[in-house]
């Protein structure tokens, strides 16, 4: 537990790195949800062979080193099904209308001093705390 | 080729990354967004780590072109819109009741099982009828 905050800064570091490959290399920027949203929606059709390599490099890099860990990785996610759907639906829909989520607008948005980037990222952590408010300490559901 | 490669060391990169920061446990990210509840600050490491990389990534792109050729991104457009805030509303309710997003959603794929499977499908439908919801906030919002 104490050494949490040591393992988010080096897992961080490396998703920065990810990030700096994808834009120095490529010229894109690398948010999650717009990368899969493009294939899904068809916007990103241009572009879908390298989506799509990015999407099993971030399957399998994990994959192939978890022999390695210590201990199996626990997601710890909910078993209840209608949390999940729901949760997944408002996820989908609301990273794609707001055209980011926490990879895009908030490390490679507030990195680049984007005010949208910013503003998006303080708005889904209020909306995120709010959640966890009502949903578990008012009405215990999560 | 090449961009074909960059690509994929970029996703094994990030996808790493959220395996190793423990973004991909739910109880970590629902940790860090409950202030009232045990507070778990990490997620607030894995961005600070995130975004000292990227910015200095950032730093390196004035007056040069990516390795592949082609063009960075636009500078970011300076104006707020009702579909930032709306759909960050949105993705901040569905983040805070089940603690993925869709970065460690993928990233967990080979280990948060069925679960995580089912997350995975109604995240990508609602990505499919997102383009619909978002005409009709535009809708509403001209009303308003």
């Amino acid at each position: 537990m104490e050494m949490d905050w040591i393992w988010g800064l080096v897992g961080g570091g490396l998703i920065g790195l990810g990030g700096a490959v994808f834009l120095l290399g490529n010229g894109r920027i690398m948010g999650a949800s717009g990368i899969i949203g493009g294939l899904v929606d068809g916007s990103g059709r241009s572009t879908a062979a390298e989506r799509l390599v990015f999407l099993l490099g971030v399957v399998a890099l994990p994959l192939l080193l978890q022999p390695l860990l210590s201990d199996a990785p626990s997601t710890h996610l909910t078993s209840n099904i209608w949390v999940i759907v729901i949760a997944g639906l408002l996820v989908g829909t609301g990273t794609r209308i707001a055209n980011g989520c926490t990879s895009g607008h908030g490390v490679c948005g507030i990195s680049r001093l984007s005010l949208r980037g910013l503003v998006a990222t303080v708005f889904y952590i209020l909306a995120g705390g709010i959640t966890l408010v009502l949903f578990r300490h008012l009405w215990g559901m999560i | 080729m090449q961009r074909l490669f960059l690509a994929l060391l970029s996703g094994g990169l990030f996808g790493t990354g959220l395996l190793f920061s423990g973004m991909t446990d739910t109880t970590k990210v629902q940790g860090w967004l409950d202030v009232f509840g045990d507070w778990d600050p990490t997620l607030a490491f894995v961005m600070g780590g995130a975004i000292v990389p990227m910015f200095i990534a950032w730093r390196l792109t004035t007056g040069r072109r990516p390795l592949v050729g082609g063009s960075f991104p636009a500078p970011p457009r300076p104006e707020m819109d009702h579909r930032l805030i709306t759909g960050s509303v949105l993705f901040g309710i569905g983040w805070g009741l089940a603690g993925l997003c869709p970065g460690p959603a993928i990233a967990s794929l080979s280990y948060n099982g069925t679960g995580g499977l089912i997350f995975l499908g109604a995240m990508i439908l609602g990505m499919a009828v997102a383009p619909f919801v978002g005409r009709q906030l535009d809708w509403l919002a001209t009303k308003g």
